[in-house]
């Protein structure tokens, strides 16, 4: 009784004109309980009413996105009525369940120029990575015993050629120039007789630079190597084709493209077909490359995503080019001594990666408490070591140290980057004018040639 | 066919912004606000009227989903963003 009161009273306030919640609206992030799900059988402990507290704009698209609306309703009917397991061959649950999970393949195989045969269901790029790497390396393990890669890569891919290295395979992991590419002269001298596979990411979730996938596939093609790509940050965003881009492998993950959490694919090339160790065994599922039950709903979201994606391609791309181009001229208008890590050509304009020098990036962060932001990549966030891909690239360790990525994507408004602009500007200011380091550079001194004291 | 005339097309129209606007999430009203005028913008020339009724059916079938993901959304709902409390945002 009380509850359903409550659920009533949360639907009529959010349909309620909009206006502040209290009198004086408090900013910064506090983590809220979810106490206002209808379904909480138990009223919290602390039965206090929720706080007002404004969220953060969210600027970090590369950590993960919301889901598409279009997403959600294509996976809440799976999640309420058609429940079945899709392997099960002998009910009108299983039949449709299943029914489901196809058409999410050939929506997924559609987006990348693929057939729906080639597509595997996994929990995520980081597992498809782990196929790809590992899955290969092992199958031709007899005659191939090496594997490049890049250091720009994603730890899943790093700590995967990490593991190979202690069966005792030989990996080569290709330096990347100061913009952020491979050189394709040091990927050719690296291709050995006995090499099976090469990996390089499509699109960098640091610094957003894209990658010459074309190129390489020419070169791997030719040289009779495997090409297997991380496209998590480019699928659905960049026109990908398997076959003109001569891929034989790609990572695809469901979190980065306004689909859901816990769900990816692999994509493995069946002409001419790559053989592929499975990791995780079981009942036979997906070809035998994947057992485990395939989570209906979970890939009926990523299939709905990838759709939308392929509709909203070109769409999205125009829109967050000119977000993009107008975040970074505004702060590069406002602000001296800021640099663009990453070539500014060969690059996704939907991930900025700034150095502010002489500001320390994670107070500036802490600064912009507003803003959901991060320096590097969410699974080196946590260590406060500056990101290896930053040290790939050549950038000085105070730089290094100063970087902000900002994430633009599908549903990010024009008021969004300019508060984002302003506020970052504002701070920067702020930050520098306390810094013995920029007092010092005004008053026209080099910092390099300071002799800092040993204490 | 009567779905496919001007005055039906401009109804749709109507009816989609309208739904939208009640998005509880800043990001999903602006969006939807914002695709459905450019869409409705970017189609304002189409003359072949198979192509007409396909668009057409296809936006009848959007807006059931935006009717179902406002209910939902609002059921949901959360605090607003920072920069709602500033301006009233409409796209």
């Amino acid at each position: 009784m009380l509850l359903r009161a409550a659920w009533r009273r949360a639907a009529l306030a959010a349909t309620a004109a909009p206006g502040p919640r209290s009198a004086a609206p408090t900013r910064g992030l506090r983590l809220r309980v979810a106490d206002h799900a209808p379904q909480s059988a138990v009223p919290s402990d602390t039965a206090t009413a929720p706080e007002s507290v404004l969220r953060p704009l969210y600027m970090d698209v590369q950590a993960t996105t919301p889901l598409d609306p279009r997403v959600l309703d294509a996976m809440l009917p799976y999640l309420v009525n058609y429940y079945g397991n899709p392997h099960s061959r002998t009910h009108a649950y299983g039949w449709e369940s299943e029914a489901a999970m196809e058409h999410a393949r050939q929506q997924v195989a559609s987006l990348i120029g693929a057939d729906p045969r080639e597509i595997i269901f996994t929990s995520g790029a980081t597992e498809s990575n782990n196929i790809a790497i590992k899955g290969v390396a092992r199958f031709y393990r007899s005659r191939k015993r090496h594997v490049i890669t890049t250091q720009t890569e994603h730890k899943c891919v790093l700590d995967s050629c990490r593991s190979l290295e202690a069966e005792g395979f030989q990996v080569t992991y290709l330096p990347v120039q100061k913009s952020g590419i491979i050189d394709l002269k040091e990927l050719e001298a690296a291709i050995q007789p006995d090499t099976s596979l090469v990996s390089v990411m499509t699109v960098n979730n640091e610094i957003g630079v894209k990658q010459p996938i074309a190129e390489i596939g020419q070169i791997c093609s030719s040289r009779k190597v495997y090409f297997h790509t991380d496209a998590a940050q480019a699928v659905g965003k960049i026109p990908l084709d398997v076959n003109d881009m001569k891929i034989d492998l790609m990572s695809i993950s469901g979190h980065k493209i306004y689909g859901p959490k816990g769900v990816g694919a692999i994509y493995i090339r069946r002409r001419p077909r790559v053989r592929v160790e499975a990791l995780q065994s079981g009942g036979g599922q997906e070809r035998g490359m994947r057992s485990g039950t395939v989570p209906t709903p979970l890939v009926v979201g990523l299939g709905a995503a990838c759709e939308v994606a392929q509709q909203e391609m070109e769409y999205d791309h125009k829109r967050i080019l000119k977000l993009s181009e107008r975040l970074i001229q505004k702060i590069m208008k406002n602000l001296p001594d800021v640099v663009m890590n990453g070539d500014p050509e060969h690059h996704y304009p939907g991930c900025i990666n700034l150095s502010f020098a002489y500001v320390e990036g994670e107070s500036l962060l802490m600064a912009l408490k507003d803003v959901a932001l991060s320096s590097g990549s969410a699974c080196t966030s946590a260590s406060l070591e500056p990101s290896y891909v930053l040290r790939a690239i050549g950038t000085d360790e105070d730089l290094a140290h100063s970087s902000i990525r900002f994430g633009i994507g599908r549903f990010t408004t024009e008021e969004e980057v300019d508060y984002t602009a302003e506020k970052c500007i504002q701070h920067v200011k702020r930050l520098r004018e306390m810094s013995p380091l920029w007092e010092m550079v005004q008053d026209g001194i080099d910092l390099k040639s300071i002799k800092w004291t040993q204490h | 066919m009567a779905a496919s005339s001007r005055a039906q097309v401009l109804d749709l129209y109507r009816a989609m912004l309208r739904e939208s606007k009640h998005f509880s999430a800043y990001n999903y009203r602006t969006y939807a606000v914002r695709r459905i005028r450019d869409a409705f913008r970017e189609n304002k020339n189409v003359r072949d009227p198979v192509e007409i009724q396909t668009l057409v059916n296809k936006a009848k079938r959007d807006l059931g989903i935006i009717r179902r993901q406002v209910h939902i959304g609002q059921l949901y709902s959360t605090n607003k963003l920072i920069i709602e409390n500033q301006e009233k945002p409409k796209t």
